[in-house]
């Protein structure tokens, strides 16, 4: 028998919730995020390719989606934060018999809309999507995608036919989007119903007729919940924005290595910034140059910025999955990723510097970073050594240069907002398409 | 007729922890033998069949010391007491 570490999250700590090819881990840390307890492994010896916390109508339920070699795919449940877990006696998540199909791992794991607070979706292979309404007990098959009249032709990539990404839009009720390797974009707006193709643009490389209307060999796609209209996409070769909800795709890979990768994360509190990690080519699944490097943009993919610091960049040949990499909802957001060699890294200033905060895990299948209780509540403090540099270089410099006022002042102001409302009220509040250039470096300045 | 079943251990969790349970009945195939098994230890099944009702693939139902892949599947006849073993097959990594 496996032994279990377990850890002992409390309210307004961070998790991040590691599902490998042995096992899940889960690792808490205070709003700091400098110190991480690993606990695990849970479910020792299966492969966890979908995790999640759901914490909306009173509930703090966890999900895993777990598979052994042998005995198929378990949906367990926790109610205690990942200290114990439960399946239920008959198997939560199955085709109907007349759909013929057999269940063969769960992909994907997510909450619904705030309003819906009992709705979860999952997506599983063979690709397929599955409804709960109450609260995970009982799954019912999405029969408007299960029916669509392009499923027979959707073909498996080398992760399996799954349906690997759910985004239930917050804002449009009844709309909302799922990808699938292969067959690419589909968005419903009428709650699944229906299903309409949104691929137009995203190219497939690996066919002989390049923009076909559906096979895309999509890897992610991401979506800021308070500006739904924007989504980013990770293909199989190529990076891509839409501003219409998918209705067309613009290639954003400006200044990449490669536009080849897996994983994609949206910024918890930014419509225009996005994390990546790019991989050297489908034939060689590897970080590029032997260097762990994870871009950003800032500007909604006009331009890219390699963020290295604390990340290795040498003999580092790398891997991150599709669902390798999240992030939390403090401010400064925090992001995380783990890799293929079973080492998982964040940082817990938004990608400005990293440091690894798990090493040793089996290959890393997916991440998921989750704040316990409510993230608008939680104060992160400062970094002491940093803050203090950072007064002294305040006290001594505003006069050596011609013009420091006007560079300093904001900066000082946005600091301190910053300190005194967390995350203000930038991370719900529905807001319009941010003006290019003041808010930009106001941004800037906060992270 | 008697009919012993022998558990592996992942699955003891859903025979109350026992690696090995018997059962009286009329069993005319493996698949009535396993249906009877779910009967009173319905965790099983699931584990063991897909929800479509197929063995699973990397799972091992004996009879005996003989393999039901090779001798019918599910409706491999029984005749008389027999054992029966469920065991995962040796694959993954």
């Amino acid at each position: 028998m496996v032994a279990t570490r377990q850890i002992t999250p409390r309210e307004g700590d961070v998790m991040v919730l590691v599902g490998t090819t042995k096992g899940a881990f889960l690792l808490r840390s205070n709003a700091a995020r400098r110190r991480w307890d690993v606990g695990g492994p849970h479910f020792a010896g299966q492969s966890i390719y979908a995790l999640a916390l759901d914490q909306r109508g009173g509930r703090r339920r966890m999900y895993a989606g777990g598979s052994s070699d042998h005995f198929g795919p378990v949906l367990y449940l926790s109610d205690d934060l990942g200290a114990t877990w439960s399946d239920r006696e008959r198997a939560a998540v199955r085709f109907p018999e007349d759909a013929g199909a057999e269940l063969k791992r769960i992909w994907q794991i997510v909450p619904g809309r705030e309003d819906e607070p009992g709705k979860l979706y999952c997506g599983v292979e063979p690709a397929a999507l599955f409804e709960s309404g109450d609260a995970g007990e009982t799954w019912s098959l999405v029969r408007g995608l299960w029916d669509h009249p392009h499923r027979p032709q959707w073909q498996p990539g080398g992760g399996g036919l799954c349906l690997h990404t759910v985004i239930p839009d917050a804002v449009h009720r009844g709309r909302m989007f799922v990808a699938i390797s292969t067959g690419g974009v589909y968005r419903s707006n009428d709650g699944g119903a229906t299903w309409d193709v949104r691929n137009r643009g995203v190219r497939a490389e690996f066919m002989p007729d390049k923009h076909p209307e559906f096979g895309q060999w999509v890897h992610k796609i991401v979506q800021h919940p308070t500006f739904p209209e924007r989504l980013f996409l990770q293909n199989h070769w190529g990076l891509y924005r839409s501003e219409d909800a998918g209705d067309t795709w613009q290639d954003v890979a400006n200044g990449v290595p490669s536009d080849f990768g897996f994983a994609m994360a949206m910024h918890p509190h930014d419509p225009e910034t996005v994390y990546i990690v790019p991989i050297e080519s489908d034939g060689f699944r590897c970080t590029p140059e032997g260097k762990l490097r994870v871009y950003r943009t800032r500007d909604a993919g006009r331009t890219w910025e390699p963020l290295t610091r604390g990340l290795p960049q040498e003999n580092a040949l790398e891997l991150v999955l599709r669902d390798g990499m999240d992030a939390d909802e403090l401010n400064p957001a925090g992001i995380y990723f783990g890799t293929r060699s079973g080492k998982v890294f964040g940082s817990p200033d938004g990608g400005a510097s990293w440091s690894a905060i798990a090493e040793g895990l089996p290959p890393v299948i997916c991440v998921k970073a989750v704040v316990i209780g409510d993230p608008l509540k939680v104060r992160v403090p400062k970094p002491a050594r940093k803050s203090a540099k950072a007064a002294g270089r305040a006290k001594a410099k505003p006069r050596a240069k011609a013009k420091p006022r006007a560079k300093s002042k904001p900066r000082a102001k946005a600091s301190l907002r910053a300190k005194s409302k967390p995350r203000a009220k930038t991370a719900r509040r529905p807001k319009a398409k941010p003006a290019r250039g003041t808010k930009a470096k106001a941004r800037r300045k906060t992270r | 007729m008697r009919v012993v079943f022998f558990i592996p251990g992942f699955l003891r969790q859903w025979t109350d922890g026992e690696p090995r349970v018997e059962l009286e009945g009329r069993p005319a195939t493996v698949g009535d033998a396993l249906a009877l098994l779910w009967k009173h230890y319905p965790g099983v099944r699931d584990r063991v069949v897909t929800e479509q009702g197929n063995v699973r693939q990397h799972v091992n139902v004996f009879v005996g010391v003989e393999s039901i892949r090779f001798t019918g599947g599910l409706g491999t006849p029984l005749n008389g007491d027999c054992d029966v073993s469920i065991v995962p097959a040796v694959s993954g990594g």
